[in-house]
């Protein structure tokens, strides 16, 4: 029943002396809400730039939907079927609110410049489109009073809920956010949660990195956790917690 | 809602009336002068319309831009004047009379002419951004007028420092720009001097960019290019090709540029590599930077302010050159008013004289 959106194994990346990742792997069945979690410095955005083409891995392999992929150029990625959010938000500050979201279209929709200049029907038809989608996205995150008003203007949470909208906007086969919660109050991180539950529902997937274990355990339906860049333990969120190894990642040996 | 309309409706008629009446007001001076000086001011709004498509909308800080300008400037001149049959005994065998090839279709490949030359000029500078991508647009754009200046050997093809002249006037459909034209109706006679013609064409193509910029900013592309301006990394991350797209946007600007060199190449009649120093690169930018990045109207506005200032400044600095006698030129003077009217403007309006308004279509009052 159901199917692998993304399966990534034996990841390995080096920088130097350091092995930042080593023989990471992940499998990520449509609908779930995937956590990546880990200490400081474990590996997580590393894991999370190779994955999103920043990095180019010294090994491992991908593949995403059922179909082989290699994330090389980063552009290329969203093409693929991978959107991301930004831990320090990246909207496009003095653009607005829907023209942000409205970006997030450019790779599903193809008029070129001639079109722009002529007008031509399908010009204007697929732009007709690219605001209607743009509107609706809005709308789902519950920001579409805000459409007209630049981004830069918005609150912080508000800021989280664009970036997310603009990622929904590539169509997406996999959505990762990078650390959604950090910066937020505790009413924010509730009603990200909400989101990222309704996300869910609508049969999305979702990979989270974070660092908020409390909202990772309450969210994910599986969790990895990585630790000097070795797979530390792998399951649900029970599974995960109940792991003496995870427990003495974060908490020490107890020294007997 | 009607009402707005019928406002609108005014505006664009009274606004198109004074457009069209100007240059005969002007004329009733009795001399060309200022007719001209706002023929050359139209010409640096089409030049600054331009620069806007690259540092507007894409934020590529592009400090040789009049490089493409030359590039039209030169493509005219050389393919609509007896220069290359001059020096070319081949060309001249073919061409007894000289080079006259139809300036529209000079337009077509001075457009795409520098559309490449903009994009070659553009792919070094791919990774670059800011202070550096501007110091290297700096050199291309000297590199170009360098060029301009000593291609006069081995053969003579720019003709160096002493330009190229006896360039054709512009002839629109067999009708000559360069003479006057009289118009009677019945009693009524009015005599249309070339400069005044002129201001209609140059005012075609200025109304044809703002068309255009207006296009492109509302379309695909045009958020595309301020999505990189806005933030590259996350415009990478959205998908989007930013190679290719700055790449079209310099291309895009190079374009309006050298259509807007052919224009001044027919106007003045003479072409040298003088008209192309980086102070004129740097005029360009001002314009642009001093009336609203990124913003049409404020665009124009600056281009009309800086291209017209000096010409204002002429006259009135007169008294004040009298007043120290003479030691302050009237050419210092006016580069000290221009610079001070700047730091002014920059302080009072950082984001420009007429700057984008703060949001969208619907709160915009």
């Amino acid at each position: 029943m159901s199917e692998t959106i993304l399966k990534v194994a034996n990841v390995s990346k080096r920088f130097g002396g350091l092995q930042a990742l080593s023989d990471v792997g992940i499998t990520i069945e449509r609908g779930q809400v995937y956590g990546l979690i880990g200490p400081n410095g474990a590996g997580k955005t590393t894991f999370f730039n190779v994955l999103t083409g920043l990095y180019t891995p010294d090994s491992g392999s991908f593949e995403l939907a059922g179909k082989p992929y290699t994330p090389t150029a980063v552009h290329e990625v969203a093409k693929a079927g991978i959107a991301r959010t930004f831990q320090n938000i990246r909207l496009f500050p003095e653009m607005t609110a829907l023209e942000n979201v409205m970006v997030g279209r450019h790779v599903r929709t193809r008029s070129g410049l001639i079109g722009a200049v002529l007008r031509t029907g399908a010009f204007k038809r697929e732009e007709a489109e690219i605001k209607a989608r743009a509107q609706e996205l809005l709308e789902y995150v519950g920001i579409a009073r805000f459409a007209d008003y630049k981004s830069r203007t918005l609150s912080y949470g508000d800021q989280r809920r664009l970036e997310i909208a603009r990622a929904l906007a590539t169509d997406p086969q996999l959505i990762a956010l990078d650390e959604p919660a950090a910066g937020m109050n505790a009413t924010e991180k509730v009603q990200l949660r909400e989101l990222i539950d309704q996300i869910r529902k609508d049969n999305r997937t979702i990979l989270l990195i974070e660092h908020d274990v409390k909202l990772v355990m309450g969210l994910c339906d599986r969790v990895t956790v990585l630790d000097y860049g070795k797979q530390l333990s792998s399951g649900t969120p029970a599974e995960v917690q109940r792991d003496p190894k995870v427990i003495e990642a974060y908490l020490g040996t107890g020294g007997g | 809602m009607t009402q707005n309309k019928t406002g609108k409706l005014i505006v664009f008629v009274i606004a198109a009336i004074g457009l069209l009446a100007l240059p005969i007001l002007l004329q009733a001076t009795g001399s060309n002068s200022w007719v001209r000086i706002v023929d050359i001011a139209l010409l640096y709004v089409l030049l600054a319309l331009g620069l806007n498509i690259v540092v507007g909308y894409a934020g590529l800080l592009d400090l040789g831009y009049i490089a493409f300008f030359a590039v039209g400037a030169y493509m005219y001149g050389l393919l609509a004047s007896p220069h290359l049959a001059e020096h070319f005994a081949a060309i001249q065998a073919m061409f007894p009379d000289g080079l006259h090839v139809n300036i529209w279709l000079v337009m077509i490949a001075a457009a795409i002419v520098a559309g490449i030359v903009g994009m070659i000029l553009g792919a070094p500078t791919l990774k670059l951004r800011g202070d550096y991508l501007a110091i290297i647009t700096l050199g291309f754009g000297e590199i170009i007028r360098i060029f301009l200046l000593n291609l006069d050997r081995p053969v003579n093809i720019t003709n160096g420092p002493k330009g190229i002249s006896q360039i054709d006037p512009l002839t629109v459909f067999g009708f000559n720009m360069g003479q006057r034209h009289t118009l009677s109706i019945g009693d009524w006679t009015y005599t249309f001097q070339p400069v005044t013609l002129y201001y209609y064409l140059f005012l075609f193509f200025v109304i044809l960019a703002v068309v255009l910029s207006y296009r492109l900013q509302d379309s695909r592309i045009g958020r595309a290019w301020m999505a990189i301006r806005e933030d590259e990394i996350a415009a990478k991350a959205m998908g989007l090709n930013t190679r290719n797209l700055k790449l079209l946007a310099f291309g895009m600007g190079a374009t309006f540029g050298g259509m807007s060199g052919v224009l001044f190449a027919s106007f003045q009649r003479f072409v040298s590599p003088e008209s192309f120093s980086l102070m004129e690169s740097v005029m360009v930018v001002a314009m642009v930077v001093l009336g609203g990045i990124g913003h049409i109207p404020g665009v124009i506005l600056g281009a009309l302010v800086l291209a017209g200032l000096p010409e204002i400044l002429r006259h009135v600095a007169h008294p004040l050159v009298e007043l120290t006698g003479g030691r302050l030129g009237p050419e210092i003077l006016r580069q000290l008013l221009i610079a001070l009217a700047m730091v002014v403007v920059m302080l009072i309006r950082p984001k420009g004289l007429w700057p984008a308004p703060e949001h969208g279509k619907s709160l915009a009052k």
